[in-house]
């Protein structure tokens, strides 16, 4: 039997082996290989992705290392929610939070401008500690440009109910948020509405007059840079946004030196150092690690951003990671899928659908939605992009067997052929072109839709993307931009090679025919 | 030609009925197909008699009635060896496009555990039989004639020397020199080997020119089962007659 499986199969397994090779090889090369999962005494440290939080987690890794304790910074894991679930899951051990957001976003039921040891109680039997304030309140704010605010003279939020036509745009998660826009709506009677957009492009909307208001942090260095006006919150809506750390309490035990360095930064951060700091990073261009160093007054060390080339060859290993995996697993899975669904009709169409549903989800959503399953890191990026590789894969399998030739399916079993080998010599030969073709379309998607892994920490292109947008740096989006997009051209490439090499010499004549 | 007991016959149906949907393919048909002996379904298109032949290799069953194979009911779990006992060659051949011709024929034997020597001697011996160059055995089929397909799809119908051959339009879909041809390699080849041949033939002519056994149908039903000149003498029914006197070139009296 093994002689039939032979030309076909081996090509397939190749094909799958050689994926399966390249994140080996990324844990080879990638010094923190985002995908092995922190071990016990290693301590991690991770941070929102926009400027400050990055900032404040390396101030906490600097902290940590200069009183001997080794943590590892995982930079801009992604958004509130994101961080809040990896603390608790332990992909984290600690991370930079706001009261404020605790209060009206993370624990419920907690007065509003509740105090750090009413917080401490409510977290402990999360198994959560938390520092006491750093030092400075990053409330939000809501900004305009400072010659147009003073044109319609407008000084406090409530002035905005006069002007139901100025343009509103505020940060994907201000929108949402209890403490966010809705609330401000109600509070201030504010009749426009407002659409949602990225914190770090806003400040290059509200600058290129695209928008009217967007909103700010009170820290952010932009403020002075694009000289706005940041309204008065004449109403008191905003609750404080007292920089704090939180921590896994565990770490009372496995490091409590790190617990120590993050309480002595209680208190040692203002307001006034906290903006410079973001400024440096943001406006001037210096790595976090460095601002940071200078503000601790400490060496910066290794800094995390590395040359060009290594720096490149990491992320494309990375990327390459999660492309590879997921698509070899989505190709074992798949394809049998789209033969039984090709077998039975009944369950086909139950496949298919399902797949087409998996395929509806938001990347995005579907990225956050498998943290729970796999914590942060490649892995949910991995199932992630499986789910996604599953339906053009499945789908074509299923186009290729029924669109064989009855007559031909018909002489295979009046030649007495069971149905196994029928289905090995004849029917996935003669579909392998659209095979093919589903794993294709579905690598070069895959390809796209990885530069989000970057956003749950699974690195690859989106790494410099992500930090290119919040740094608001068209070149670092362009260092994972244009990579991205030759590796796609590549895979279609490698894919058309990989189709002529295994379509048999009588089928591509019959094409020519 | 009286038709012979079931036990004596290569195949038979027992009022079979079969149908697709609401469709009646075949509408309670008995008849039996003695060995050795070469028959010819003919009728129109729809008419049941390519669905006749797929009911014997079970690629269909039947609503209703049996279908016999050497006296013994068909079974699901017995049809393979059945279809291995059976030549089945359709009007284009059914060659499986990427495989080479020796492919096409190595197929079944090989898996049936032929080494590759003895596959080349069968593959060899047949085509000469049935006139192939050997040549032609490394080409794949899209490089082929319409004819010299038939030819190797003949020649893989009998890979494993099957004592019946079932062939359904295998000369349907060439043109009239080349079929011509064919017609009277095939008659010489059926007459040497001595099978069991049921046949498929919308054409009266071809016909009578490979059996003296005639099973004229029409939708679903067997309308006359004799020799040419039963057919010409004894017309069973008007349909009879005028498919008669659609095919003016018909030899006249007994064939």
């Amino acid at each position: 039997m093994r002689r039939w499986l032979t030309p076909l199969f081996a090509c397939m397994l190749f094909v799958c082996m050689l994926f399966a090779c390249m994140p080996l090889a990324a844990l080879a090369q990638a010094g923190n290989a985002p995908t092995v999962h922190a071990n016990n005494t290693q301590v991690v440290v991770g941070s929102k992705n926009f400027t400050e939080s990055v900032v404040l987690g390396e101030i906490a890794r600097l902290a940590a290392r200069e009183s001997g304790v080794d943590v590892q910074h995982r930079q801009a894991l992604g958004g509130t929610r994101i961080l809040w679930r990896a603390l608790e899951h332990g992909d984290i051990d600690a991370y930079p939070e706001y009261t404020g957001t605790l209060t009206h976003e993370l624990l419920h039921g907690v007065p509003q401008n509740a105090g750090i040891d009413v917080l401490r109680a409510r977290l402990k039997p999360l198994g959560i500690g938390i520092t006491d304030p750093l030092g400075f309140n990053n409330t939000y704010a809501v900004g305009m440009r400072a010659k147009e605010a003073a044109k319609l003279h407008i000084l406090n939020i409530s002035d905005l109910a006069r002007h139901p036509d100025l343009k509103l745009a505020f940060s994907n998660e201000f929108m949402n948020r209890a403490d966010g826009w809705p609330g401000l709506k109600v509070a201030y009677h504010l009749p426009m509405n407002a659409r949602g957009m990225d914190h770090d492009l806003a400040y290059r909307a509200l600058a290129a007059g695209a928008v009217d208001a967007i909103d700010l942090y009170s820290t952010d260095a932009e403020i002075a840079y694009y000289h706005l006006r940041v309204l008065k919150d004449d109403k008191h809506y905003f609750p404080r946004y007292d920089a704090v750390y939180l921590y896994r309490l565990d770490l009372d035990q496995r490091a409590p030196r790190f617990v120590a360095a993050l309480n002595n930064l209680a208190g040692s951060i203002d307001a006034g150092q906290m903006r410079a700091m973001n400024k440096a990073v943001k406006l001037d261009g210096k790595d976090a690690s460095v601002a940071a160093a200078a503000f601790l007054g400490v060496d910066a060390g290794n800094s995390t951003t590395g040359d060009f080339w290594p720096q490149l060859a990491r992320y494309t290993l990375e990327h390459l990671a999660l492309v590879g995996i997921s698509l070899s697993l989505a190709i074992l899975i798949a394809v049998p899928l789209g033969i039984l669904a090709a077998r039975r009709r009944r369950l086909g169409q139950l496949v298919l659908g399902l797949t087409g549903i998996l395929q509806t989800v938001p990347s995005l959503a579907l990225f956050v939605f498998m943290i729970p399953l796999f914590g942060i890191g490649a892995e949910p990026a991995i199932a992630a992009l499986f789910l996604y590789s599953l339906l053009p894969i499945v789908r074509n399998t299923h186009a290729g067997l029924t669109g064989i030739e009855p007559s031909l399916l018909e002489s295979a079993a009046a030649l007495g052929l069971p149905p196994r080998i029928r289905l090995w010599r004849v029917e996935l030969p003669l579909a392998l072109r659209p095979i093919l073709a589903g794993v294709k379309i579905a690598a070069v998607i895959n390809v796209g839709t990885a530069t989000l892994g970057a956003l749950i920490g699974a690195g690859g292109y989106g790494q410099p993307i992500l930090t290119g947008i919040r740094l608001d740096d068209i070149g670092l989006i362009m260092e994972g931009a244009v990579p991205a997009a030759l590796l796609a051209l590549a895979m279609q490439g490698v894919f058309e090679i990989i189709e002529r090499a295994l379509t048999p010499r009588g089928l591509r004549l019959r094409a020519k025919a | 030609m009286p038709a012979s007991k079931d036990s004596d016959s290569a195949f038979a149906l027992q009022d079979v009925t079969c149908a697709f949907d609401d469709v009646r393919a075949l509408d309670d048909v008995s008849v039996a197909f003695p060995r050795g002996h070469t028959s010819v379904l003919i009728g129109s298109s729809g008419s049941g008699k390519s669905t006749l032949l797929r009911l014997l290799i079970g690629l269909e069953w039947p609503v209703g009635g049996s279908v016999l194979c050497d006296g013994e009911p068909l079974r699901h779990d017995a049809l393979l060896e059945v279809r291995r006992r059976v030549g089945y060659v359709i009007q284009e051949g059914g060659l499986f496009p990427h495989l080479t011709v020796l492919g096409n024929l190595a197929l079944l034997p090989r898996h049936l555990g032929w080494n590759a020597s003895r596959v080349l001697d069968r593959a060899r011996e047949l085509a000469a039989l049935a006139h192939l160059h050997e040549d032609l055995l490394s080409r794949f089929p899209a490089e082929l004639s319409g004819g010299q397909r038939q030819r190797v799809a003949l020649t893989r119908a009998l890979m494993l020397d099957p004592p019946t051959l079932l062939l359904d339009e295998p000369l349907g879909a060439l043109d009239p020199l080349v079929r011509h041809g064919l017609q009277d390699e095939l008659r010489e080849i059926f007459a040497r080997l001595g099978k069991t041949v049921i046949m498929v033939t919308h054409d009266m002519a071809e016909a009578a020119f490979f059996s003296d056994r005639l099973i004229l149908m029409r939708r679903g039903r067997i309308i006359q089962d004799g020799n040419l000149g039963d057919f010409q003498r004894a017309p069973a029914d008007d349909f009879v007659r005028g498919f008669l006197a659609a095919h003016r070139n018909l030899p006249g009296g007994s064939a």
